[in-house]
Parts: C-alpha cells; sequence; structure tokens
C-alpha cells in the first residue's frame, strides 16, 4: 500500500515538473518569441491596425464601429446617423459582466436559430429599416434589392465590411444628405470594394471605417 | 464568379493544399516518434522531468504517465484560475469561481476546449498565455502520443512494449508543434491578427467617444488552436473576431492548419506499420466523409431553408461578410469532424440541416479527420470494428495488419464506441429531465432540445464547439459538461491503450488468400458504411428529435 503511495507520487512529481517545463517552453518563451517577432517585423498590425483620421486615431480597421446619432432623452437604441454608410446589425454584440472596472467590447452572435420568431421579427425590422432610410426621392429600394447581411447580425457583431450591394444601396442616400453628388459617390464605393482574394478567397467587400474617413474628406474637400 | 463556384474553388485549394503537406509531414512525425537520438533542449527537458526517456513502457505504465500528467495539469490550470485575481500581469481582472474553473481546466486539458465564459472579460494574460494557451499544446501532444502507442502496437510483435510517454510528449511538443505554430503565428500577425502584451487598449472612434478592446499573444494561441485541434477562442466569438481571424486567406489558413496534423498522421500510420498503402485506405475514409460533410453543408447553407434566412435572403446570421457562407461551410464541417470546436460562424444560427450535420459530424466520433491524435486512434478502433464485421460476414477469425482481432481486441474496440455515445444520451436526458437544467436553453421547441445535445455531443466528443444559445455557465452545465470532457477522454484512452498492449503481445500471423486486403478500396467503403451505421443506429433517435425535426419542419 505504501508502496503503491509513494510511487504514484514520485510519478505526480514527474507529471507536474513536465508539466512546469514545458510550461516555460510553451506559455513562456514561445508567445515571448513570438511577440518579439511581430512588433518588430509587423508593429502596426500586431498591435490592431489602428487607422487615423486628422491625425486622431479613429478605431481599428478590422473592428466594426456604429455610426449613430446621440441618444435622445427616454431612447433605447440611437438612430442611425443618416449622413454615414451604416455597417451590419450587431445584436449579438454584448458589454461586459465581469470585470466592469472596464468597458470592454464583448464580440459574439445573437445564436438565434433560422426558425426563431425573434430572429425573423429582427430581420424583417431590419429590412424595413433599410428600405425607408434609403429610399429618396428619385431612388426607391425595392426590399429584394436588400442584401442579406444588410439584415442579420454578424458572427463577431465587429464585422468591418459589409457586401458592396449594401453600400451600392446606401450611395443615393449618402449623396443626398451630404450633398454631394450620385456619382462622386458610387466612385468612393467603387474605390473602396476589395474582391475576392486571388479572385476566389472569401466574398467582396467594403470596409465602413475606411470608406467613411473617405467620405469626410470628400465632404471637406467640397 | 458566384458565391458557390468560389466555395468549390476554396475547397479545391484547401484539399491541394493539405495534399503538398502530406507525405513530408506525414514522413517527418514518424521519424520523430520513431528516431533515438535526443535534441540537447530535449535532454535539458528530460533531466527537469527527471525521467530516462529510453525506458520502454507497457500500457499500464503509459497510461499512467497520461493520467498523471493530465491530472497535474487540471489542477494547475484550476489553481490558475482560482488565484487570477492575485496574480500579477492578470489586467486586475478578478478570480474565475470554483465551478466555472473546474469546466475551464477539465476543458483545455482534454482538448476540448469548451468555454463557458467569455475571453475577452474573464481571462487575463497569465492565465491565457502560461495556462490556456500551454494546454492547447500538451493536451494535443498527449494526443498524438497515445495514437502513436497504438499504432507501435500494431507495427511491434511479441512485446508489450509501447514506447516512452514522455519521451513522445516532449517530442511532440518541441519537434512538431512548437515549430509549426510560431511559422503560422507569424503567418496571422501579418494577415493581420494582434500579438502584443499591451493590455486593455482604448481607442477613439469615427463618431466620437471611444471602444476598449482586449490586446494579448493572440495570434500565438490562434496557431497552436488550430494546430492542435483545440479550439478554445482568446475572445469569445472565437475565430470571427476579426483580431482572431482577419481576412479570408487567415481563414483558409486556419482550416489548412486544423486538418493537417489529423489527415497527416495516417501518413506517419503508414511508414511506422510498413505500408503506406494501410494510410491511403485509412486516409481515403477520412477524406471521404470530410468532404461529402461539406458538399451536404454548402448546399443546405446556399439553399439557407428557415423562415428567418428566408426572409433575410441568405444564410448570413451569424456570419461575417468577409468569409461569406461558402467558406463558413467549409470551417464548420472542419471543425466539427476534428476535434477543434473553434468557429468562424455561429452554428446555433445555420440552417436545421446545416446544424445536423455539425453535431453529426462529431458523433461520428470525431475521426474523419478527428482531432490531433484521437482521430486516427479513433478511426484504428473502428477499422478493427469493421474487420471484425466482414470476418463475422465469411466465417473467419478476422485479422488487422497481421495482429489477429480476437475477443480480447474486440470487447475493447467495443468498450472504446460505447462511451461516448453513453455520455452523450445519459447526460442529454437527464439535463432535459430535470428541472432546471433546461432554462439554460435560448431558442424554444426542436432548436431548444438540439442545444443541449449538442452541448453534451460536444463535450463528450472533446471539440469543444457549442451552439452558444444555451446558457452553459451554471453550476450544473460547468459540473457535468466538465465531467463528460474528461470521462470522454481518457476512458477512450484506456482501452486504446490496453488494445495496443494486446496487439503488441501477439505473433503476426502471415496473410493468406483468405486474409481481407485492408488496403483496397473493399475495405474503405466497408469503413465508411461501418462508421455510418453504428453512428446512425446510435444517434438517430436524438438527432430526429432535435435538428431532423427543425430541418423538416423548415
Amino acid at each position: 500500500m505504501n508502496n503503491s503511495v509513494s510511487s504514484t507520487l514520485r510519478l505526480l512529481g514527474a507529471g507536474l515538473r513536465a508539466l512546469l517545463v514545458l510550461t516555460l517552453v510553451t506559455g513562456v518563451i514561445y508567445p515571448l518569441v513570438v511577440t518579439g517577432v511581430a512588433q518588430a517585423l509587423f508593429h502596426g498590425k500586431a498591435n490592431g491596425s489602428e487607422i487615423k483620421a486628422d491625425g486622431k486615431a479613429v478605431g481599428s480597421s478590422l473592428i466594426g464601429q456604429s455610426y449613430n446619432l446621440p441618444l435622445k432623452k427616454g431612447q433605447q437604441t440611437p438612430d442611425p446617423d443618416l449622413k454615414w454608410f451604416q455597417g451590419r446589425p450587431a445584436n449579438g454584440l454584448g458589454a461586459n459582466s465581469v470585470n466592469r472596472q472596464y468597458t470592454l467590447l464583448l464580440s459574439g452572435a445573437t445564436n438565434l436559430s433560422a426558425d426563431s420568431k425573434v430572429l425573423i421579427q429582427q430581420v424583417k425590422d431590419a429590412k424595413a429599416a433599410v428600405v425607408k432610410d434609403n429610399s429618396v426621392p428619385g431612388y426607391t429600394v425595392r426590399p429584394s434589392e436588400v442584401p442579406a447581411d444588410a439584415v442579420t447580425s454578424s458572427a463577431s457583431g465587429l464585422d468591418p465590411n459589409i457586401s458592396p450591394q449594401y453600400a451600392d444601396i446606401q450611395v443615393h442616400r449618402v449623396a443626398a444628405k451630404n450633398g454631394l453628388s450620385v456619382a462622386a459617390v458610387e466612385k468612393l464605393v467603387e474605390d473602396h470594394t476589395e474582391g475576392r482574394t486571388l479572385g476566389f478567397m472569401g466574398e467582396p467587400r467594403v470596409n465602413v471605417l475606411e470608406l467613411n474617413i473617405a467620405l469626410k474628406a470628400l465632404v471637406a474637400k467640397s | 464568379m458566384g458565391p458557390v463556384l468560389a466555395g468549390i474553388l476554396q475547397l479545391l485549394a484547401l484539399i491541394g493544399a493539405l495534399a503538398l503537406a502530406y507525405i513530408p509531414l506525414g514522413n517527418y512525425m514518424a521519424k520523430v516518434y520513431s528516431s533515438d537520438k535526443h535534441l540537447r533542449v530535449e535532454k535539458w527537458i528530460y533531466k527537469g522531468i527527471g525521467a530516462n526517456p529510453d525506458t520502454e513502457m507497457r500500457w499500464p505504465a503509459y497510461l499512467r504517465g497520461v493520467l498523471a500528467f493530465s491530472a497535474v495539469s487540471v489542477l494547475f490550470l484550476y489553481l490558475l484560475q482560482r488565484l487570477q485575481g492575485v496574480l500579477p500581469g492578470s489586467l486586475h481582472f478578478s478570480s474565475v469561481n470554483p465551478a466555472q474553473s473546474f469546466n475551464t481546466a477539465a476543458s483545455f486539458v482534454t482538448n476540448t476546449n469548451w468555454q463557458s465564459y467569455y475571453g475577452e472579460q474573464t481571462m487575463g494574460h497569465v492565465v491565457q498565455t502560461a495556462g490556456l494557451a500551454v494546454q492547447n499544446f500538451v493536451s494535443a501532444a498527449v494526443g498524438i502520443a497515445v495514437a502513436v502507442a497504438l499504432v507501435r502496437g500494431f507495427a511491434r510483435s511479441r512485446t508489450g512494449e509501447l514506447g516512452n510517454f514522455w519521451a513522445d510528449l516532449v517530442r511532440g511538443t518541441i519537434r512538431i508543434l512548437v515549430p509549426g505554430a510560431a511559422i503560422a503565428a507569424i503567418v496571422l500577425v501579418a494577415c493581420g491578427a494582434i500579438q502584443n502584451f499591451s493590455g486593455i487598449h482604448e481607442v477613439g472612434q469615427f463618431m466620437g467617444g471611444s471602444q476598449q478592446w482586449n490586446g494579448g499573444a493572440v495570434a500565438s494561441q490562434e496557431a497552436i488552436k488550430e494546430f492542435g485541434t483545440n479550439g478554445g477562442g482568446y475572445f469569445n466569438a472565437n475565430s470571427a473576431h476579426p483580431f482572431e481571424n482577419p481576412t479570408p486567406f487567415t481563414n483558409l489558413f486556419e482550416i489548412f492548419l486544423l486538418l493537417v496534423i489529423p489527415f497527416s498522421l495516417t501518413r506517419t500510420f503508414g511508414v511506422m506499420v510498413g505500408s503506406v498503402k494501410q494510410g491511403y485506405a485509412i486516409l481515403a475514409t477520412m477524406a471521404g466523409i470530410w468532404v461529402g460533410f461539406v458538399a451536404l453543408m454548402m448546399w443546405t447553407e446556399f439553399a439557407h431553408h428557415g423562415s428567418a434566412l428566408q426572409a433575410a435572403g441568405g444564410a448570413m446570421e451569424g456570419k461575417e461578410v468577409r468569409f461569406g457562407i461558402g467558406s463558413s461551410s467549409i470551417f464548420a464541417v472542419s471543425t466539427t469532424l476534428t476535434s477543434t470546436g473553434a468557429v468562424d460562424s455561429f452554428h446555433s444560427s445555420f440552417t436545421g440541416l446545416g446544424g445536423g450535420i455539425t453535431i453529426l459530424g462529431m458523433q461520428l466520433g470525431e475521426i474523419a479527420p478527428g482531432g490531433t491524435g484521437s482521430g486516427l486512434y479513433g478511426m484504428l478502433i473502428m477499422a478493427v470494428i469493421a474487420v471484425f464485421i466482414a470476418g463475422l460476414m465469411v466465417g473467419r477469425t478476422p485479422e488487422y495488419l497481421g495482429k489477429k482481432i480476437g475477443s480480447r481486441e474486440i470487447k475493447l474496440a467495443a468498450c472504446y464506441i460505447l462511451i461516448t455515445p453513453a455520455l452523450v444520451l445519459v447526460f442529454t436526458a437527464a439535463s432535459m429531465a430535470l428541472p432546471t437544467p433546461p432554462h439554460s436553453m435560448l431558442n424554444s421547441g426542436a432548436h431548444g432540445f438540439s442545444e443541449v445535445l449538442y452541448a453534451f455531443t460536444s463535450a463528450s466528443n472533446n471539440n469543444g464547439s457549442a451552439f452558444a444559445g444555451l446558457n452553459a455557465n451554471t453550476d450544473w452545465y460547468n459540473t457535468m459538461t466538465g465531467l463528460a470532457m474528461i470521462l470522454g477522454r481518457f476512458l477512450p484512452m484506456v482501452f486504446v491503450l490496453a488494445l495496443a498492449g494486446s496487439l503488441g503481445e501477439q505473433q503476426p500471423v502471415p496473410a493468406t488468400a483468405g486474409t481481407l486486403r485492408t488496403e483496397k478500396p473493399l475495405f474503405t467503403g466497408l469503413l465508411v458504411g461501418a462508421i455510418l451505421i453504428i453512428t446512425g443506429l446510435t444517434y438517430f433517435p436524438a438527432l430526429a428529435l432535435g435538428p431532423l425535426a427543425e430541418g423538416l419542419a423548415s
């Protein structure tokens, strides 16, 4: 009995030493070396791909933002600021519930199922809003023209992109609200549309933050 | 080009890349586990452990090594989380509560990486990097070690010796996982994944105000998370988060990483048993199932059945624009057919049938191609069963790779395949029958049942992905999924190693005209059939209540 207890302890001791040594290799040396190389070679990317506009950091090109008007009194959800291109819905995005000394962005999806009544309502409301917001005198958006990404929440809640179709149906509204010509805004969207990588990877997309920064510059110029 | 064609081209590119890596990586891994030489750094490590890497172990000793190392790992990771509040470098995050700490410790040590916590608000640098990421490496190395021990059982004769666990653990980590992950991490950073230790970033926004995100060693963890088929995300959104998976290229690259070791291990197996054709037969089985599942998934996701998806005009709920439907479908199938469980899109919002495919993928036992190591040993167990069934058909004593499959061997294999279904079904039934656990379901009806079935399928098979609608951060789910993960990982290993010992002691029987040729397509077909029939019979009633009911209703 004593013998087996002591041999078990010896084995656990070996296990502990193995874990500590391997922690040193894979949990200390490995991440430090990778961080060192990453910071030396890809400083901007390793720190979150921040973008500046007018010398001020305005976010990360990889992280989606909201472009809303300030909350009015008694309002629960703010209205979108229709001067700017709008991103995807982010109903899965949360705020932190532990360690609340921070106000961290909590990435996430809605996880609602394909036949969920709540989701059906969210999609219908979003579609009606997209049609209403983007129909301006002389240009009417038909519900069938609204792409799926405009009315569904992304997986991370932080999707920085929209489909070129969603950008296209916002062009007339953005042009009207900013006093720009439709052609100029169309050109802007075209310049910020990224195709599939090597022609086949992923889907074509428009980065909303970059597009809005360019739009702001264009408005300032005109 | 339409999205469907682009999806197919991405699949073909992935197959091409995996094919290119197959022979070099498979041969290299065979060399790693067969070599007599020790690297200098390995000698230091053995000295630190106090183990002689040249001592051969019989199966009970090998198993004791696996269990001792894993037990210590669970305890260490548990304590690290419990003490987070007083550890330096933890962003002043508080300690994690006991049930959740146990769940997370069990989860990462068993290569499951089920997460009942939100990474960005719960785990600081120390726990993420020195705790969770370490288990990403070593749990994968343990899986490969057990698979290699089984292969040695087939390859060796008249000896019960299966190699040295410490040597296999250290070599897998030092010679395969660390170099592979380091290269992959740099590639990910080059594409935009973050890698820093600067804590919480506060960055201005376009409309004014600011947003806060976590910095951290994300790319280094992301790389081994995929390469070791782990799947535990640094952030809650896992590989959908732009800092973990920034571009369409990184998405395909991450799928490649999570598939490359499990597929290539069939080459390692072929080389070690002295017939690479035997490896090809196993590879063909794995690849056939994987491609078939991807095709089904793409079909159902592009067709987007389900009222909400119809209303939206596409299955984009819970998916990212940069990946689109095609690439997300490949990721979803690959992550659930391996033991990874990372997600780049949220399975709960897939079509009813798409969600069912992810569940069925896990229920096959994650063997096509399965986790690092666990995929190969799971598939070899199924091969033993298939050989046995074929033997019954022709009334001959079955044999596989020159080893007789006698009553001891078939009993061990049968125990192996019974454990996981028993865990899945018993825990799911208990969760539905007891009064409180069902309250955790986000969706109602068939989909709510699928959430619970998914949770225990994922935990018992050590996958770690979720129908994340389920609120799994309750004492019940933290404790029960934790137990399911531990039992679902280590009980099968007991039978695998016992089988390895029993095979190794045998004298090989020469092949005769009546021997089933296990390197031929006929056997591959038989093996696929055995897998689908056994899984189908086991899980059909549960699947009919959940995803099938939902899929047929829409």
